[in-house]
């Protein structure tokens, strides 16, 4: 098999690899068949996603248009709300992920009564489907007759309009996102901290540390793998989040909760092809000036901690 | 507070890989020193209050939505967390199945169909990749290994690739559903094959070489069997995603034929917004099988969503 295939695979690198006169036992066409996926179905269109947002598109034909979607994308406050919420959200959602993150692997990785069963329940979310949560929470939410408020009532705080208020919209959303991820973001540190060496909160101790000062100087420190995860998972999935806000708002009420992604899906639906994927290459272009430089810095950073 | 708990339950190490530490310096992380009575009051103190909030805070949605369940259609859409006037749970269940001749049968059975397919082809297309690209530096490697970060970190360009289904004839149809999952899938994949693969050693490669076996034959009779651990993770982590995942089915493949249970879920939201017993016996019933998953498999799921945490 491996000799009738062998003209797909490169043949200059085993050539001069010359390894075992020439027969690779780990041959080129094995990237094959993945490679032909992604290429044909993710990189294609990511390459000529940079075209089409030149243009104006309808299925069939396409009409070059300069850069007139991205100009109409920062004109129409409809656009440029979701722009900016992207990285509210990203923002917010990960900051508390971090945080609450981070708190409750310490706690969950300390001997604590019930261990097992909190690890359990704060992770199970992780795992439930987004649109039901979505709809879940959409009706737990509800002004006037939700579960949340009526509790907030029965302790006398006139809960506010989540989903309803445009002010608060984006970040009810938020708050169920990190609902939902904070188990993967305590997993992650759980898994961190339980890798830092016995020796240094021995060593800790005998130094008479404190419960601030060993956070501040062990736990936090040497955890730091554990945050740059955090972090990076956390910001690629909230700049793209759509799930979720598409179940509980829609973007609504008018487009105070868009973002990007829902963005994307609103000028798609409408038939304005072109300008949705202006709006994907605008997501390409924040996703890319975030995530790398943040990944770098938090390597960084790793380094000098 | 401590005279209300139970005797110390045995904590051993539940997440994959924590190890049980000796009791002296357990309580460490968060206590700071440690003192007999502090160390008591922590442990049983703090413990009932981190589970008194988790039940209110992670428990009450979910018997939120079992309650809404089971309740007839009335008392439903009072949106109250209460007990179930007329407990009619089997009822909804068998209501919501039949509703618009089937529909989340079919759904049922193309959430599986897609799930099945493309976690397959994401192992295999997937472990071979991560075989080469640990086992064999060429000038490829560096490209190889930039795409891969590619995958994980860029969102897919949606429209444009619609329009490459439809040139493929593929759009809106299972198939091209299930290789979109694929395409968006391998780079995760094989980052956790590759990580695993790493620890096998290559003698192994080169004694099974020796007794004449070809490349196929080395990875798929020799190597694969051995990924067993790292291939049930693969199989967890991205079943879980390709089956909740929403967005890819929204786009990719529309129309009631091919919908799946979170496209049934949300149309469902969409139209029958009266019956919310029967919405919520959906979410119930997609929720089902994710909860028993985690039962069985929660050491492998943890495993593989934890597998960078430590390395970074």
């Amino acid at each position: 098999m491996a000799t009738t295939l062998r003209p797909a695979a490169p043949a200059v690198p085993r050539r001069t690899r010359g390894r075992r006169g020439g027969r690779s036992p780990y041959p080129g066409w094995f990237y094959l068949p993945a490679a032909v996926v992604y290429g044909v179905l993710f990189l294609v269109p990511t390459v000529a996603s940079f075209y089409f947002a030149l243009t104006r598109w309808t299925i069939f034909t396409s009409e070059f248009i300069g850069v007139d979607n991205f100009v109409q994308f920062f004109q129409e406050p409809a656009l440029t709300k979701g722009f900016v919420n992207t990285f509210v959200y990203a923002a917010i959602t990960s900051g508390a992920k971090v945080v609450l993150g981070l708190a409750l692997g310490m706690l969950l990785t300390s001997q604590i009564l019930g261990r097992g069963y909190l690890r359990a329940v704060v992770f199970f979310p992780v795992l439930v489907s987004t649109v039901g949560v979505g709809i879940t929470f959409q009706v737990l939410m509800n002004p006037s007759k939700g579960a949340i408020n009526a509790a907030l009532g029965v302790i006398g705080i006139h809960g506010p309009g989540w989903l309803v208020d445009p002010s608060l919209a984006l970040l009810s959303v938020a708050l169920v996102d990190v609902w939902k991820g904070v188990g993967l973001a305590t997993l992650i540190y759980m898994a961190g901290i339980v890798s830092i060496p016995k020796e240094y909160y021995e060593a800790a101790r005998v130094d008479g540390a404190g419960s601030w000062t060993l956070f501040r100087n062990v736990i936090f420190p040497l955890s730091w793998p554990a945050t740059s995860t955090v972090v990076t998972l956390s910001l690629i999935g909230g700049l793209r989040s759509f799930d979720l806000i598409w179940s509980m708002t829609r973007g609504g009420p008018g487009f105070t909760s868009d973002v990007i992604a829902s963005v994307i899906y609103k000028q798609y639906q409408a038939g304005f092809y072109g300008l949705s994927t202006a709006g994907n290459v605008i997501l390409f272009v924040a996703v890319i000036a975030i995530v790398l430089p943040l990944t770098r810095f938090l390597a960084r950073k790793e380094v000098e901690l | 507070m401590s005279s209300t708990v139970t005797p110390p339950t045995p904590t051993g190490g539940q997440l994959a890989g924590a190890s049980s530490r000796p009791p002296a310096s357990a309580a460490a992380p968060a206590a700071g020193r440690v003192g007999g009575p502090r160390a008591a009051l922590y442990r049983y103190g703090v413990g009932t209050l981190a589970i008194v909030v988790s039940v209110v805070v992670f428990l009450v949605p979910f018997g939120f939505i079992l309650l809404t369940a089971a309740m007839d259609a009335t008392q439903a859409s009072e949106f109250r967390f209460a007990w179930p006037r007329h407990f009619q749970l089997w009822d909804n269940v068998v209501q919501v199945l039949q509703t618009r001749d089937y529909i989340l049968v079919i759904a049922f059975i193309n959430s599986v169909v897609l799930t099945l397919a493309s976690v397959t082809a994401l192992v295999v297309l997937g472990s071979m990749v991560a075989f080469v690209l640990q086992r064999r530096v060429s000038r490829w490697t560096g490209l190889i290994n930039f795409l891969v970060l590619t995958g994980l970190i860029m969102p897919p360009a949606i429209v444009p690739t619609i329009w490459v289904l439809q040139r493929l004839g593929l759009f809106a149809t299972m198939p091209g559903l299930i290789l979109v999952e694929v395409a968006f899938g391998l780079s995760f994949t094989i980052l956790l094959f590759r990580a695993f693969i790493s620890t096998i050693p290559r003698e192994l490669d080169e004694a099974a070489v020796l007794d004449g076996a070809g490349p196929l034959r080395l990875f798929f009779r020799v190597v694969l069997p051995l990924l067993r651990p790292v291939m049930v993770t693969v199989i967890l982590v991205q079943s879980v995603a390709v089956f909740n995942d929403f967005q890819n089915p929204l786009y990719f493949l529309p129309g009631d034929a091919g919908a799946t249970v979170q496209l049934t879920l949300f149309n469902f939201q969409s139209q029958n917004l009266s019956s919310y017993n029967l919405l919520f016996t959906d979410i119930l019933l997609i929720t089902v099988p994710m909860l028993v998953l985690y039962l069985f498999f929660n050491r492998q799921i943890v495993a593989g969503l934890t597998s960078g945490a430590v390395k970074g």
